[in-house]
């Protein structure tokens, strides 16, 4: 009996050799990525539709955690010459790589000369800039982009007989009635990137020097200016009215009292669509985030990008590159760019996907999952494209102490912004140490 | 006078080269590197590093937030190191006098012992979510608690959890060193004097030193060290960036930040701050234990 097993198991054992065997016909690439619970079956399901497709590639897609996890995982095997060949890095990270010589291969350049064809102009503007250098030049593959929006619950804004507001100056005129309908008017989720980088872009202001860190190494952060001074000095005044609730820096902490209805709009991701679709249990849209007329004089800018873009590693085999190349125009070919849209809520990529999503309906049926897209596609001024600086996600850090503080009383926003900009030029002067004399000069 | 020496092959030193080699490899050579990468700037990638002398050392150590958490870190180790030896040396106490069910009582505090720091602190989660949460609604109840903006909610939902966490080993350690002490002397005092209370601090107490100063030092290293992983899932150093202790800022700023010069120098310092703090303990807290 025992004997029959082992020799079950044995058989079996040999076959699956063999099976591996003959499969090493096909090069295997592999892909770190952040992309946790639904957003990581999505991504399975890409992977193997793609290895589905053709014979000579297999994916193999690992989740490595949370986006600075798997930057810190990818940076450490880069380290060890253990590199994966592609690597997801979100946007706080994106100068951390682009800055470095040799460590990403520019998806331009990979595409190219590994038989893809590829036009940085088939991306939409919003997408297009921001994994770029200063040349224009995609270091790397745009993958899950989305952009701030406001949600909110219908019935709690018709109860309160007021529209969702454009600007910030209408915001002041609806919130006390929503306070007296017994909602807190506003959340928002991720202040640093919503209410500080896209505040800038939304306005058309500037963020840093070097041409916010695209036209070289950025050494003077510029958040410490009167109109966010002013727009935080709001946002404490709102908090103390009882029209915006800060539950903390947690991204979670922000967006659950919108879904349990104590709270009637929420500043959050345009790729959080999806998930809020089954969480949320009302009605919701969405619009554009809003800006305050008295800086724009009634323009209003585009947002940029958050999310993650996908890098490859250089150093790789050719074969290996071969497969990255296919894959990349795999993933943003229109049809897997609109399963991954309409799956997720994040931004189609590319011109093509967004005219695909468009001709079968689909924002006729879903008019929210429109707004980030529109909203990237508004006309940019001189300061909308983004950002480009080292050590981010300390600054980012810095940000988040500072904004608890803030609106736990403990000191004003004059106070927060000037701590901001001396902790943040000492990091971007620090990032520019590191960097040594390589590639200053380069930029 | 001819010296006296005893003849002995090299065996001894044959069996313990291994752990030696373990500690040069895992413990030695990475304090070294450390010590090392400190005095540089070193891009995240390893491409190039610049010599930048002391500047790591005194950008820490001239950041209020270095201080800051410096003070923070001082606090809650000493609050957790006295709570959970404290509560565990009166639940030992209790445990021992009890004669029904006492396996019971043992076996459900020694529980927790089996939950690492990271499952003590997504534990800590649920306890003290705002909506779910039955110890948020407890503690709601007595004042404003809000452990996501008030800093000190923060540090006492640490603490709680990280005492929770530790009390079950303390707990371990004291109820043997109770049921060491022999019974004759139990019985001796009994006769001397009627207070427990007054017994248990002469006598049993005393007779405990020696647990509980082992217990001391392992205690203030999990505090300072171990308590990690519960900081990391429950606060994340929030609120304000007020519950980041130091060994969470050197994860903070190497791991997450890609900042290794700058979190090397900062490790180096709490290696020589260990460093003294076990000198201390040892020259002037053993000295006074009666073995």
């Amino acid at each position: 009996m025992l004997n029959t097993h082992f020799k079950k198991a044995l058989s079996a054992a040999v076959l699956s050799t063999a099976a591996a065997g003959s499969a090493q016909a096909a090069t295997e690439i592999s892909w770190w990525h952040a992309m946790g619970g639904q957003l990581g079956e999505t991504v399975n399901t890409i992977s193997k539709d793609f290895n589905a497709s053709q014979s000579s590639c297999v994916i193999k897609p690992t989740y490595k955690g949370s986006y600075e996890e798997a930057m810190t995982a990818g940076i450490a095997a880069f380290r060890a010459r253990q590199s994966p060949n592609i690597i997801q890095i979100f946007d706080a990270g994106a100068a951390t790589i682009i800055n470095a010589p040799g460590a990403a291969y520019p998806v331009a350049d990979l595409l190219r000369e590994n038989g893809q064809t590829f036009d940085s102009q088939d991306y939409i503007a919003g997408v297009r800039n921001f994994y770029a250098d200063a040349e224009g030049k995609m270091i790397g593959m745009p993958f899950n982009a989305s952009t701030p929006v406001l949600y909110y619950n219908k019935a709690l804004l018709e109860k309160a007989g007021v529209k969702p507001p454009k600007t910030w100056e209408e915001f002041e005129a609806i919130a006390p009635k929503l306070k007296d309908a017994g909602v807190i008017a506003l959340s928002q989720s991720h202040t640093p990137w919503i209410f500080s980088e896209n505040f800038h872009s939304r306005h058309n202001l500037q963020l840093s020097d070097a041409n916010n860190g695209f036209s070289g190494v950025a050494t003077e952060i510029k958040y410490n200016n009167p109109e966010m001074i002013r727009h935080f000095d709001k946002m404490k005044s709102w908090k103390d009215n009882g029209w915006y609730g800060y539950y903390g820096s947690n991204w979670g902490d922000n967006r659950t009292p919108f879904e349990k209805k104590e709270v009637a709009m929420w500043l959050g991701s345009s790729g959080s669509f999806g998930g809020l679709k089954t969480t949320a249990k009302f009605d919701f849209g969405t619009t554009y985030l809003p800006y305050w007329n008295s800086i724009t004089q009634g323009k209003e800018y585009n947002t940029f990008i958050g999310g993650a873009a996908l890098f490859a590693f250089s150093g790789k085999d050719k074969a290996q590159n071969t497969c990255t190349a296919d894959f990349f125009a795999y993933m943003s070919a229109p049809k897997t760019q609109v399963f991954w849209h309409k799956e997720t809520g994040y931004v189609p990529i590319t011109k093509a996907a967004y005219e695909a999503a468009q001709a079968e309906g689909y924002y006729n049926r879903e008019p929210s999952a429109e707004v980030g897209i529109q909203q990237l596609s508004l006309p940019g001024g001189e300061w909308t494209k983004g950002y480009r600086l080292g050590f981010y996600v300390q600054i980012r850090d810095v940000m988040k102490r500072e904004y608890d503080k803030l609106f736990n009383g403990d000191i004003d926003a004059a106070q927060a912004f000037s701590t901001i900009e001396a902790e943040g030029d000492k990091l971007l002067g620090k990032f520019a140490k590191t960097l040594g004399k390589q590639n200053v000069a380069k930029n | 006078m001819k010296k006296q020496q005893f003849q002995h092959s090299a065996l001894p030193y044959f069996l313990i080269a291994p752990q030696l080699l373990i500690i040069l490899i895992f413990f030695v050579w990475p304090a070294l590197q450390s010590v090392q990468l400190s005095l540089y700037l070193e891009d995240p990638w390893g491409l190039s590093s610049t010599f930048v002398g002391l500047d790591n050392y005194t950008d820490a150590l001239s950041s209020d937030y270095y201080h800051q958490s410096a003070l923070f870190t001082l606090i809650f180790s000493s609050a957790v190191t006295f709570f959970s030896l404290a509560l565990a040396l009166l639940l030992a106490v209790k445990a021992d006098k009890v004669i029904h069910a006492q396996t019971s009582y043992k076996i459900l505090l020694i529980w927790p012992y089996a939950v690492a720091p990271a499952v003590a602190g997504l534990i800590g989660i649920f306890l003290f979510d705002s909506h779910v949460g039955p110890l948020y609604h407890l503690l709601n109840q007595l004042w404003a608690f809000d452990h996501k903006l008030d800093p000190t909610d923060a540090t006492l939902a640490l603490i709680l959890m990280s005492v929770w966490k530790q009390i079950s080993i303390n707990f371990v350690y004291f109820l043997a060193g109770l049921q060491s002490i022999p019974r004759a002397v139990k019985e001796a005092a009994a006769i001397d004097c009627q207070s427990s209370f007054k017994r248990f601090w002469s006598i049993d107490f005393p007779l405990l030193a020696p647990t509980t100063f082992f217990l001391l030092v392992i205690n203030i290293t999990y505090a300072f060290f171990e308590t990690f992983g519960i900081i990391d899932t429950l606060t994340r150093g929030a609120p304000g960036g007020e519950t980041t202790s130091l060994v969470y800022k050197v994860y903070r700023d190497g791991f997450i930040g890609a900042d290794l010069g700058g979190s090397s120098a900062q490790s180096v310092i709490l290696m020589v701050f260990v460093m003294a703090l076990t000198v201390v303990q040892f020259r002037f807290i053993e000295r006074k234990i009666h073995y």
